[in-house]
C-alpha cells in the first residue's frame, strides 16, 4: 500500500492511496461532519455534510467518495461548504422527531453532534419544519424497535444488512417525501428475513434502531461468548450484579465487534430466577435443599465406594478449559479409570479419529480470519448461517471479496443463497460425492502430484481404490448430476486456495470417520492444505468442545491427546500427579450409556450435559439413567437429565468465573468473572476439587482457575507457552510449544502431525446409512439447528426474545411429501421411528427435498432424540443423528 | 399465479439488470405486482426481496393491489379541478366505500386519479375503463355508483 502527502486546512498530513479525504482527516483528529459514512462500509456519498473543496477543482467534492491523492490541498470549511451543509442538514431536521431527551441516542446521537458543528438557521427551519404524519414504532421484534419518525435515511442500516449479514432484511421503499426503510412489502421487521443480529441496532448514528433493552451499563468486562465454538469476543455491561448489555469487541480478529442474536441479546439466561442456587439432594423421590457440606460429603462417600471401573463421568463443552482439566483429572487420579468423555462424541468425534489417520491432528487446519481470502469455499454438512453466524459472515465477506461459494447440503440451507452452486444430494451420501469429486479431478488431471510426492503416503492405494466411484454410479446414489458434481470438482481443485468447511452434516453418520477422510482425500489430491486460507476446517458445536478435547476429556487419551496406554504418558502423568494411573483405555459417551444399562456402570458424575435430549434414541438413555446407584448433575439449570440425578450441584455461569475456552479455530481465550456466582452457586473447577480432597486426594488445593491452568499448560506440549498474561488482550491458537511462540494461525504448513510428516491418503468404500426409509417408515429424518436456539435449549429458552423468535419445533417437509400424506401446513402430526413417537407442527416448504424431512432438537416437548437411530460409527463410536427412518400419522380429531 | 410467472420468465435469463422489464412484464400479464409475484421474481434474478420492493414502489408505474373490473380514473386537471373534481371524488369514495388509490374488496371497482385526461370540454369527467363520464354532478355518480347493499 502507497502512501501520499496531502494537506488538509494547511496541515500536512500522510495518507494511504486507499484512504478517502474523510478518513484521512478523521484519522488525523480532523472532523468532518458526517451522517451516512460507516468505517464497515462502502461509501455512498448520500448526506451531503462531508463536502469539501480542492484547490484547482470547480465547487464543491464529496469526502467520503473522494480517495487521497498526493499534492491534494483540501479546504473543509468555506462560505459555500456551510451554506451546503447546513441547507441540508435543516431539510433532515425538518422531518425529524425534536424530542432528544426522550431518546435512547441522546448524547451519542451523531445528529446532534453534526448539528452542533454546523448549526441550523431557526427562522429557515421554523419555515420549512413540516412533520410528516406520525409513523407507527415498529416493535415486533422482540429486542429492538424501528422508529421511523427519527430516521435520516443515512441507510446504514440498509448497507449494513447488505455488507455485513449478506440477510437484506432492509432496503429503501418508496420515492419522495415517502421514502422509509423498509422490510419486503413493508411489513413489520419480525416478518421479514431479519435475524435480529442487531448489526444495524449497533450503527443507527441516531435512535431510529434502538435496543428494547435500553439501560446503560455501570461497567463492562471482556470475556467470550458461550454459545457456539466461533468464541465471539464481548464485553457484557453490569448495572449492579445484573447483566444489562453484550456487545462485541472491534478489535478482536475473531468477530471484529460483530455478534449474532444470542451473543448479542442472549443474556437474560445468566440472571434468570430458574437458576440453581443451592445444592438439591433428592430424597424419597424429591428434591430437598441441602447445605455444600452435606451435599459434597455425600457425594465423596458415594464416589469412594464405586472407584475403578464402575464409575463413569461426563464432562461438558461448555465449561472452561481448567474446569475440564479437573474433571478428568478427577476421573483418573481419584477414580482410578479412563471412563470419561462428553458430549463431543455426539459432534466431531469423526473429526479427531479421521483427521488423526490422515493429518495427525484434528482440528481446524486454518483460521476463522482465513476464509475473507479463499477462492474457492466448499460447504459441506454445515448450516454454517445458523449454527456458526459469525463465520458464515466471512464466508459471505469472501463470497463479496471474489470467491466462490459451493454448498453441499441435502437441505436448501440459507447460505444457497450466496452459493454459485448448490449440490442437494441425499442424506448420508457425502462418501459417494466427495469421492465422484475426486474422480473427476483425477480424471481431468487436475491433481497436485508435486504436493502428493512431497508431503502424502499411500497415495498409489488410494487409486486403486476409486473404480467404484464412476460419475454415473455416483450420479445414482447422491442424486446429483453428473455435470454438477464436475463443476464443484473443477472449482474446486482450480480456483484455489480453497477451504473446505463442515460439521455435523459429515460427522453425525455411521459412517462419519468416513466422511471425514474423504474430506482429507479431497483436500490432500489438490494440495489444498498446509497453505493460508486452504485447509480442511471443522467447524466445532459449543463454546469449549475443542479445549474439553484438548484437555483430555476422552477415554483414550491424557491432556494435549497423550495416549492412555503410553507407557512413557502414563510416567509423565503420575509423576505430576503423584497416583498410579489406570491405562485401560476408558469407553466412550455412549458405550457409558450402555454399560449404565448392563449395570456395570453404576455412578455417573456429569457436567453441564442433557443427555436426555441430546443423545440418539433418548428414551433408552432414561431408561438407562434410572439404574444409576448414585448421579451426581452439576449444573446452572435444573435439566431434563438432572431430573433424574440424586444431588444436583449448582455451577457458576460462564460470566461468573474465570478461565479459558478454546475457539473453533483453537484459539484459547480468557473467558472473566463479570458478576458473583448466582446464589450458592460456585465455579465447576472448584467443586470438582472440593470433592476430591473430601475423597482424601492430593493435588486439588487449586485457588484460582490460573493455578490450574499452569498445571495443565506444563503437561499439554501445544499449550506450554500460553499464559494468562500473554493472553490478556488476545488469545493464542495452538500449537504454542514455547512463552515467544507466536501461536500457529493454520496448521500442517511444513509438515503434517503423523508420526511420518507425511498425510497419508486412506481408500474407501461407500456405506450405507444404518437405517433408510421403507414401506413401513418411508421418509427420511435428518435433523437440524436453529439460528436462535443453542443445543437443548437449556439457556436459550431461558431468554424471552430468543423464544419469541422461534417458539416450537417445526417438522420441515417438502410440498409433495405434505400432499402424499395429506398434511396441511401447521398441522399438528404423530412422527413415529421405530424407537419412539413425538408430536410436531408442520410447516411445508421446498428447502426440504422430496422424501426428506427435519427437526431441531432444541424443545423438550417434541424430543426429537427420542426418534433417532443410535447405531454409532465403528470408530468415532458417534451416534447417527442426521439420518433415521420415520412415518408420519395424522392425528385424529 | 406461478404458470403465469413462469410464462413470463421464460424470455429472461435471469440477469439482474432485467428486474424492470421483468415487473413490467408481470405487471402486464396480471394487473399489478403481487408481494408473491415480487417474491418469485426476487428468487428467480437471485436479488433480495427487499430491493425487489425497494424498486416497484420507487416507480409510480407499478401498482400493487389489483384494478378493479371497472377502473375509475378521475381527472384532477385544471379545469376538472375548478369545476369541482374533489367534490366528483368525494362523492366516488362515498359510494364505493373505498379510498383514492384503492381496489373494493369484491374487485369490483379501484379508484384512481390522473392530472388530466384531455376532455376539457367535458370538465368534470372520469372514464370508467374505456367509456368517459362527462359534466358530472354528486347526482349523476351517485346513480352512477350506488351500489346495493
Amino acid at each position: 500500500m502507497s502512501k501520499v502527502n496531502l494537506i488538509i486546512d494547511g496541515i500536512k498530513i500522510v495518507a494511504e492511496t486507499s484512504n478517502t479525504i474523510l478518513e484521512a482527516a478523521l484519522e488525523n483528529n480532523i472532523y468532518i461532519p458526517n451522517l451516512c459514512h460507516h468505517q464497515d462500509l462502502d461509501p455512498v456519498g448520500v448526506c451531503r455534510m462531508c463536502m469539501v473543496e480542492i484547490e484547482g477543482k470547480p465547487g464543491q467534492i464529496i469526502a467520503c467518495k473522494t480517495y487521497v491523492e498526493d499534492g491534494m490541498r483540501v479546504k473543509t470549511e468555506s462560505e459555500d461548504i456551510s451554506l451546503i451543509r447546513r441547507v441540508s442538514l435543516e431539510l433532515i431536521h425538518a422531518n425529524h422527531t425534536q424530542d432528544c431527551s426522550n431518546c435512547f441516542q441522546n448524547n451519542q446521537c451523531e445528529l446532534q453532534k453534526v448539528t452542533a458543528f454546523v448549526g441550523i438557521d431557526e427562522d429557515r427551519f421554523r419555515r420549512i419544519r413540516k412533520t410528516r404524519p406520525f409513523i407507527e414504532i415498529d416493535t415486533s421484534n422482540p429486542f429492538f424497535n424501528l422508529d421511523h419518525n427519527k430516521c435520516i435515511l443515512c441507510g446504514i442500516c440498509v448497507r449494513t444488512c447488505d455488507e455485513v449479514q449478506g440477510v437484506n432484511a432492509l432496503d429503501y421503499g418508496k420515492r419522495g417525501f415517502e421514502t422509509l426503510i423498509s422490510t419486503f412489502a413493508n411489513r413489520p421487521i419480525i416478518e421479514s428475513e431479519c435475524e435480529s443480529c442487531g448489526e444495524c441496532v449497533t450503527r443507527c448514528p441516531v435512535g431510529a434502531l434502538y435496543p428494547k433493552n435500553n439501560q446503560v451499563p455501570s461497567r463492562e468486562v471482556k470475556t467470550i461468548c458461550s454459545y457456539c465454538g466461533v468464541g465471539c469476543n464481548i464485553f457484557l455491561g453490569v448495572r449492579g450484579d445484573i447483566i444489562v448489555s453484550s456487545r462485541g469487541d472491534r478489535d478482536s480478529i475473531v468477530n471484529k465487534g460483530r455478534l449474532c442474536v444470542k451473543g448479542r441479546f442472549g443474556y437474560d439466561f445468566i440472571n434468570h430466577p430458574d437458576r440453581l442456587k443451592v445444592p438439591l439432594i433428592k430424597k424419597n423421590g424429591e428434591f430437598v435443599e441441602a447445605t455444600w457440606d452435606e451435599a459434597l460429603d455425600l457425594i465423596a462417600e458415594k464416589f469412594s465406594a464405586r472407584k475403578n471401573e464402575k464409575f463413569a463421568s461426563f464432562s461438558s463443552a461448555r465449561i472452561t478449559n481448567e474446569e475440564n482439566y479437573a474433571v478428568q483429572k478427577f476421573a483418573r487420579a481419584v477414580m482410578g479409570t479412563n471412563n470419561i468423555d462428553h458430549c463431543a462424541r455426539l459432534c466431531h468425534a469423526p473429526t479427531v479419529s479421521g483427521l488423526a489417520q490422515t493429518f495427525g491432528s484434528g482440528a481446524m487446519t486454518n483460521s476463522i480470519d482465513e476464509f475473507a481470502n479463499a477462492r474457492t469455499i466448499f460447504s459441506i454438512g454445515s448450516n454454517t448461517t445458523a449454527a456458526h453466524p459469525i463465520i458464515a459472515l466471512h464466508i459471505k465477506k469472501a463470497k463479496r471479496n471474489g470467491a466462490k461459494i459451493i454448498v453441499a447440503n441435502p437441505k436448501e440451507i440459507d447460505l444457497c443463497k450466496h452459493a454459485d452452486l448448490f449440490i442437494q444430494h441425499y442424506p448420508g451420501t457425502d462418501v459417494a460425492l466427495l469421492l465422484g469429486m475426486i474422480r473427476v479431478i483425477v480424471d481431468e488431471k487436475l491433481v497436485d502430484n508435486k504436493f502428493i510426492e512431497e508431503r502424502c503416503e499411500n497415495y498409489d492405494e488410494f487409486m486403486n481404490s476409486l473404480e467404484d466411484f464412476s460419475l454415473e454410479n455416483v450420479e445414482k446414489i447422491t442424486g446429483v448430476s453428473k455435470e454438477k458434481i464436475a463443476e464443484a470438482a473443477r472449482k474446486y481443485a482450480t480456483n484455489t486456495p480453497s477451504s473446505i468447511v463442515y460439521a455435523m452434516g459429515i460427522t453425525q453418520h455411521s459412517h462419519g470417520t468416513d466422511n471425514v477422510i474423504a474430506i482429507s482425500n479431497l483436500a490432500l489430491l489438490t494440495g489444498n492444505i498446509g497453505k493460508e486460507s486452504s485447509g480442511v476446517n471443522p467447524l466445532r458445536g459449543q463454546n469449549n468442545v475443542q479445549g474439553a478435547c484438548d484437555m483430555g476429556a476422552l477415554p483414550n487419551v491424557f491432556p494435549g491427546y497423550q495416549k492412555v496406554n503410553d507407557r512413557a504418558v502414563i510416567d509423565k502423568f503420575e509423576k505430576a500427579w503423584g497416583v498410579k494411573l489406570n491405562d485401560t483405555i476408558g469407553i466412550t459417551h455412549t458405550e457409558i450409556i450402555t454399560a449404565i444399562e448392563h449395570g456395570s456402570i453404576k455412578a455417573l458424575y456429569q457436567v453441564g450435559e442433557n443427555p436426555v435430549l441430546s443423545e440418539a434414541d433418548a428414551n433408552h438413555v432414561k431408561k438407562a439413567l434410572q439404574k444409576l446407584d448414585f448421579f451426581v448433575v452439576q449444573d446452572i439449570f435444573m435439566t431434563e437429565t438432572a431430573q433424574y440425578a440424586d444431588v444436583v450441584l449448582p455451577a457458576a455461569s460462564f460470566a461468573e468465573k474465570d478461565g479459558t475456552f478454546t475457539n473453533t479455530e483453537r484459539r484459547v481465550q480468557r473467558v472473566r468473572k463479570v458478576i458473583e456466582p448466582i446464589g450458592e452457586s460456585k465455579p465447576d473447577w472448584w467443586i470438582t476439587s472440593e470433592i476430591a480432597k473430601r475423597m482424601g486426594a492430593k493435588g486439588f488445593d487449586y485457588t484460582s482457575a490460573e493455578e490450574i491452568a499452569k498445571e495443565a499448560s506444563a503437561l499439554v506440549p501445544a499449550y506450554a507457552g500460553i499464559t494468562y498474561d500473554r493472553i490478556e488482550k488476545e488469545g493464542l491458537q495452538w500449537p504454542c510449544p514455547t512463552k515467544d511462540h507466536p501461536g500457529t494461525k493454520f496448521l500442517h504448513k511444513e509438515r503434517f502431525a503423523t508420526p511420518s510428516g507425511k498425510a497419508k491418503f486412506v481408500p474407501l468404500t461407500y456405506k450405507i446409512s444404518a437405517e433408510l426409509p421403507d414401506s413401513e417408515y418411508p421418509l427420511l429424518l435428518t435433523t437440524d439447528r436453529s439460528l436462535y436456539h443453542y443445543h437443548t435449549s437449556t439457556m436459550t429458552r431461558k431468554v424471552k426474545g430468543l423464544r419469541v423468535l422461534n417458539e416450537e419445533e417445526l417438522l420441515k417437509i417438502n410440498p409433495a411429501d405434505a400432499k402424499a400424506f395429506g398434511i396441511d401446513d401447521g398441522e399438528i402430526v404423530k412422527v413415529l421411528s421405530r424407537r419412539g413417537e413425538v408430536t410436531v407442527k408442520t410447516q411445508i416448504t421446498d428447502i426440504c427435498q422430496k422424501g426428506v424431512v427435519s427437526m431441531t432438537f432444541h424443545f423438550f416437548e417434541t424430543p426429537t432424540n427420542e426418534l433417532t437411530n443410535c447405531a454409532v460409527d465403528p470408530i468415532a463410536k458417534i451416534p447417527e443423528t442426521k439420518v433415521c427412518a420415520i412415518r408420519i400419522e395424522k392425528i385424529e380429531k | 399465479m406461478q404458470e403465469c410467472l413462469d410464462k413470463v420468465f421464460k424470455n429472461y435469463k435471469g440477469n439482474v439488470e432485467e428486474l424492470i422489464p421483468l415487473l413490467q412484464n408481470v405487471q402486464e400479464e396480471s394487473g399489478f405486482l403481487s408481494d408473491c409475484a415480487m417474491s418469485e421474481i426476487a428468487k428467480f434474478l437471485r436479488v433480495p426481496k427487499s430491493k425487489v420492493y425497494g424498486v416497484a414502489t420507487f416507480y409510480a408505474q407499478f401498482r400493487f393491489k389489483p384494478k378493479g373490473r371497472n377502473h375509475i380514473m378521475l381527472c384532477r386537471g385544471t379545469a376538472c379541478h375548478v369545476k369541482g373534481a374533489p367534490r366528483i371524488l368525494e362523492e366516488i369514495e362515498k359510494n364505493l366505500e373505498i379510498k383514492e388509490g384503492e381496489t373494493s374488496a369484491d374487485l369490483e371497482y379501484s379508484i384512481e386519479s390522473v392530472a388530466c385526461i384531455g376532455a376539457c370540454s367535458l370538465a368534470p369527467c372520469i372514464t370508467v375503463n374505456e367509456k368517459v363520464h362527462a359534466d358530472l354532478t354528486p347526482q349523476k355518480i351517485e346513480n352512477l355508483f350506488k351500489r346495493k347493499k
